[in-house]
């Protein structure tokens, strides 16, 4: 193993120059892929905040007693797919009417606005489907007048998610499958390269094994290298946009060091695939 | 310890390269293989280093069968074999000592062991000052004294030699051949392939002359015949 590491970095020290483009290609496909990353994990908090508004109201008939509409909170909060729930009296919509809608302030009068069971479903529970469903259900309590939650809104916030989520997949998965093929020519090319050593090693008796494992620790180490350097690019991206742009999101610790191994685990299969592909022709 | 039996070999876009071969090459022996460019000599070295399997017939190299032979096995029988070749072969970036320490390493060598075996192999070939050179400062016979070290290092049971001194001139040629013969003499089988026809008459040894892939001559059967 101490030889395969000090063949691995003979590599990098007998073709310096040919290391270092092999990095910055490795780094720059794996850039293109984070920086995709970037606009997707962006693009998906955006759309979390937005859901996270959605909805349920129902309006309680005027004269409802208090038990009855109680009651029906501490029902509601068992349902499963609610985040929370709350009863808002008619003093309380009245008082928050009063303090979002400065210029109608006067108009308000007691008793003008009706009270309501305000519930917000769990992340992932917010499709139009669930909506419907426990607003119907809310619908059922006789002293409840009318539920809003603004059906054509949440449709169309579900399409777009949908759409979001469809294309963030191809895209992700083209990006991944370009960084792979770029990574891999680059490894064949380092390959290709010392082909004459490989015949060398073989015609005195390495077994392929032996062969196979600097080039993998060198793919490692390239995937390694490139996943740091495309990270500290994406950082940079996140930076500017931030200064000039828009105020960005970057990848939270776990997801960053995910990435560069995400680099590693490109390096190695590159390497893998090109020389167990040219060990196959020799 | 080599033995051919019925050998041929064909390829799919170069046709035939081998046909019908059969000989025997006993151990300690040395064997001079001669015949024109494109008569097989290097397919024959290729067929006992197992570069390549014969299309028919059968190759056994120190009991091994190329017909049974696994591709694990292949790197065990390599290491017990030696190969030399006209362009040498040698790694450009390192020193003539680390050429021939590379082929202990590969082979999974302590290393400890490795620095004396490397000096002696270089005394063997009389290049005991020139082990730090690289291949590039040292002179084609020397390259190729240094490419004999490395095969000679882990003591084999044949030296498999390809145009050896095809790139030498006449004073080199003949200090290759003389040191290929001291190797012989302490024990070790060659096999020299070769198309020098003043190199092998002047010796005497046994030659097997190939042409279009068939063994036309060989001037061993008789004292093997005589032997069997």
């Amino acid at each position: 193993m101490r030889l395969a590491f000090r063949e691995a970095l003979r590599a990098f020290q007998r073709a310096p120059v040919l290391s270092a483009l092999s990095i910055t290609t490795i780094a720059f496909s794996l850039f293109a892929f984070g920086l995709f990353g970037l606009v997707a994990l962006n693009l998906r908090n955006a759309l979390q905040q937005v859901e996270d508004r959605v909805e349920i109201r129902a309006f309680v008939a005027e004269g409802t007693p208090p038990e009855a509409t109680s009651a029906a909170v501490g029902d509601v909060a068992l349902f499963p797919e609610i985040a929370s729930v709350r009863l808002v009296t008619e003093a309380q919509a009245l008082e928050r009417a009063r303090r979002e809608l400065k210029e109608f302030e006067d108009v308000f009068d007691a008793g003008i606005l009706p009270a309501s069971i305000e519930v917000r479903l769990k992340p992932g529970r917010r499709d139009p489907e669930t909506v419907r469903d426990v607003a119907r259900r809310l619908q059922l309590y006789d002293f409840i007048d009318d539920v809003r939650f603004g059906e054509e809104w949440v449709e169309n916030l579900h399409r777009l998610r949908n759409i979001a989520t469809g294309a963030g997949l191809a895209l992700g998965a083209t990006f991944a499958l370009v960084a792979l093929i770029i990574i891999g020519s680059t490894i064949r090319m380092a390959v290709l390269a010392r082909s004459r050593e490989i015949v060398i090693m073989r015609l005195v008796g390495a077994t392929d094994g032996f062969i196979r494992a600097p080039f993998l620790i060198e793919g490692v180490m390239k995937g390694t290298l490139g996943g740091i350097l495309a990270l500290v690019l994406t950082w940079v991206a996140a930076e500017l946009t931030g200064r000039w742009v828009m105020q960005v999101t970057w990848f939270d610790p776990e997801l960053a060091v995910l990435g560069v191994l995400a680099g590693a685990l490109l390096g190695l299969l590159g390497s893998a695939v090109a020389v167990g592909r040219h060990l196959r022709k020799v | 310890m080599i033995r051919f039996t019925k050998v041929s070999k064909h390829y799919t876009r170069g046709g035939p390269a081998l046909e019908d071969v059969t000989f025997h090459l006993r151990r300690g022996e040395f064997a001079f293989l001669t015949g024109p460019s494109g008569a097989g000599k290097s397919s024959i070295l290729k067929l006992v280093y197992i570069d390549e399997r014969p299309s028919s017939g059968e190759v056994r190299v120190d009991g091994k069968s190329s017909v049974t032979m696994t591709p694990r096995e292949i790197p065990r029988l390599r290491r017990r074999l030696g190969v030399v070749f006209q362009d040498f072969r040698l790694l450009e970036d390192r020193t003539a000592e680390q050429n021939i320490a590379f082929t202990l390493e590969v082979t999974g060598t302590p290393h400890s062991a490795i620095a004396p075996r490397v000096a002696r192999a270089l005394t063997q070939v009389g290049l005991t000052s020139k082990g730090t050179a690289l291949p590039h400062e040292l002179s084609g016979g020397e390259q190729q004294r240094v490419a004999i070290a490395r095969a000679l290092v882990n003591d084999p049971l044949v030296l498999l030699a390809d145009e050896p001194t095809g790139n030498l001139d006449e004073r080199a040629t003949r200090g290759i051949f003389q040191l290929l013969r001291e190797i012989n003499a302490s024990g070790t089988a060659v096999l020299m392939a070769t198309h020098d026809l003043d190199l092998v008459r002047d010796t005497g040894l046994r030659a097997l002359e190939l042409n279009k892939g068939r063994l036309v001559y060989d001037s061993g059967a008789e004292s093997q015949e005589a032997t069997l």
